[in-house]
């Protein structure tokens, strides 16, 4: 079963004793089944926030606001057994770093029968039978024997076939792949990247992949959302964004990446400042400290949010359709 | 795994010696002629000679200690100084009894302990977590004599449900397990706050962890997360310190066996040094010593047992 994703007008903040941490603010995404959504930033923009709301696993401390539809149903407003329930059947998240994600007493095997506890259909050598075929479909050789390894016997490449191959097994609705290759090598991510794009053909739910990593945007998605300071500032198809960003901080982001330049520079360019404190998020545009563009309205006045056609949005002043 | 036991096996017997060069040392050290106390002033010359030589007081103490080890090793403990038996009837007399009381307040405090810490990290910042947090740090606290005395008050004087002295009728289950209840519950309550304590503590830690997000990103029930995916982790500190912990009680067996007079190795080893008792003292300490570094060890091995990591360090 898969149906859409819409998070509309979501905000979430952390409660800490000095003071609310607006992590995430007024952001609106939507994904439908077959997508590939990507969601980028630098680190602390919120991204892993976002993903981690969509996946409920949010920490106690943390409130949220606006709504979470998914299939028609208010994620955020469930309770936690309700939202217990979902996770791991329609909703599968690829954790961040592999080298840590698997509990290290116990067998990939082990673990892997139990992440399918929602099949109660399934007895434990039918499990074990499907968890050897998912093993073997993302890539992994001689997976009956793999399955009685234990994580620190797995190399970290392997490590994160097989933290999709969980995801998979669950047959999600919607599976989310946080940071899926930042803990890799180059050579490792490439082939993790080579993997998902061929997973993609043969899946139809929607897939989020998060990431900072331009590059891995580029590669596997339909279409991203760039986000900066817990906020979305521009939206829309991959080949828009890349091609035709509008927003002063993509485009900042997209000038930093190494790998559109073609001459060998002396140093990187960065962008100049830092991102705001978010226990006081300023009043108006969240990247205007930072900004080249930055004018009048800017510092004090919330930009809106511009449609440049029909799926491609910037949240900015300096932006006209 | 076998190389790392042998090892830790033939650690175990190096530290056996050591013991007992040191209590040998210890005997050697302390001031006045053991003979002279055991016998009162007015023995008769020939009569501390006799009990000297008997107690093999007159060889070097570097001699004593080696044919201490030659006897031992088949199965000769020596001699009461007193009654002549043989010590290592005189332990295994004792042994079962304090063993059952050690065991029973283990497991006791395990079946308790484990369970409250794995509750109070369940419903951590609730008032079920702050009442068990409370209750563990009072019960550390208060000494186990002191849970005996007033145990021994309040069950066996005023309610007269349970017996205040002995192990009980020989034979009879019920009133050996009655026996038990008031010293097993003296040693187990504090050992149940340390355990609740630590169990809670290392299980806190491990909760915070990713592969614990993992699991609850599958949604796995919250008990199942704590009782396999967390408590088998952090299980491994805590079987670390009851190993350390079985020291000590079975030092607070030798108070609670002398609260409640039950036979034991507590009571013998308390009555053979008031009597200079050596060749006892010897005996006992030596296969006290031997059970705890057992322990010590199964425990090492334990853990290679639960954690693969520890396991493969220790193949390689």
């Amino acid at each position: 079963m898969s149906g859409s994703l819409a998070a509309s007008d979501l905000s979430v903040r952390y409660e800490t004793p000095h003071g609310a941490v607006h992590a995430l603010r007024h952001v609106d995404i939507e994904a439908h089944p077959g997508e590939v959504i990507g969601i980028v930033g630098e680190s602390g923009c919120g991204k892993s926030t976002l993903v981690t709301a969509l996946a409920n696993l949010l920490p106690a401390n943390a409130r949220i606001d606006g709504s979470i539809s998914y299939n028609g149903v208010d994620l955020a407003k469930l309770d936690a057994h309700r939202q217990r329930l979902l996770r791991g059947d329609e909703i599968a998240l690829v954790s961040q770093d592999p080298m840590t994600a698997f509990n290290p007493v116990l067998t990939i095997g082990d673990q892997l029968v139990d992440f399918q506890h929602h099949r109660k259909d399934l007895g434990r050598a039918q499990k074990r039978s499907r968890i050897a075929a998912m093993l073997g479909r993302v890539g992994i050789a001689d997976a009956e024997r793999r399955m009685d390894c234990y994580p620190h016997e797995l190399s970290g490449g392997m490590r994160q076939r097989v933290a999709i191959a969980a995801a998979l097994l669950t047959d999600p609705g919607l599976l989310i792949a946080d940071e899926p290759t930042t803990a890799l090598d180059v050579t490792m991510e490439a082939q993790i990247i080579h993997l998902m794009r061929e997973l993609r053909r043969e899946y139809n739910g929607i897939i989020i992949v998060v990431s900072h990593h331009l590059g891995v945007i580029a590669e596997l998605c339909d279409r991203v959302y760039v986000m900066y300071a817990g906020e979305v500032v521009e939206g829309g198809e991959v080949d828009a964004i890349f091609h035709d960003a509008r927003h002063p901080y993509t485009q900042a982001l997209l000038a930093c990446d190494p790998a559109r330049f073609h001459e060998k520079l002396e140093r990187l360019p960065t962008i100049p400042g830092t991102p705001p404190n978010l226990t006081q998020p300023p009043s108006g545009c969240v990247y205007a400290p930072r900004c080249d563009r930055a004018f009048a309205p800017c510092g004090s006045v919330a930009p809106p949010l511009v449609k440049l056609s029909a799926s491609h949005v910037a949240r900015c002043h300096a932006v006209t359709p | 795994m076998l190389a790392y036991a042998v090892k830790r096996i033939g650690l175990g017997l190096l530290i056996l010696v050591l013991v007992m060069v040191a209590m040998y040392a210890a005997v050697f050290l302390v001031p006045g002629d053991p003979a002279t106390v055991a016998l009162g002033p007015r023995a008769t010359p020939e009569l501390k000679r006799l009990l000297i030589e008997r107690m093999g007081l007159d060889l070097p103490v570097w001699w004593q200690i080696v044919e201490f080890f030659r006897n031992a090793l088949t199965g000769n403990l020596g001699y009461d100084v007193w009654s002549n038996r043989p010590v290592s009837t005189l332990v295994m007399e004792a042994l079962p009894n304090t063993l059952i009381l050690g065991l029973t307040a283990l497991a006791v405090a395990l079946l308790i302990g484990v369970p409250l810490g794995c509750l109070s990290v369940m419903r951590r910042g609730t008032l079920a977590d702050a009442v068990i947090g409370v209750l563990s740090v009072g019960v550390i606290a208060v000494p186990s004599f002191v849970v005996a005395i007033y145990s021994l008050l309040l069950f066996a004087v005023t309610l007269r449900w349970l017996p205040a002295i002995g192990a009980g009728e020989t034979g009879d289950i019920v009133s050996q397990a009655k026996a038990l209840v008031m010293p097993a519950a003296a040693i187990a309550l504090g050992w149940i706050g340390y355990i609740a304590r630590m169990v809670r503590a290392s299980m806190m830690e491990v909760m915070g962890e990713p592969h614990i997000r993992t699991a609850r990103s599958f949604g796995l029930p919250e008990w199942k997360i704590v009782s396999k995916y967390a408590l088998r982790i952090a299980i491994i500190p805590t079987i670390s310190l009851v190993a350390v912990g079985l020291g000590s009680i079975l030092s607070s067996a030798v108070f609670v066996e002398a609260v409640f007079a039950r036979p034991g190795i507590g009571k013998l080893i308390t009555d053979a040094v008031n009597t200079r008792n050596y060749p006892v003292v010897m005996g006992t300490v030596l296969i006290m010593t031997a059970i705890y570094v057992s322990i010590t060890i199964a425990a090492d091995l334990l853990i290679a047992r639960l954690d693969p990591r520890v396991r493969d360090v220790f193949r390689g």
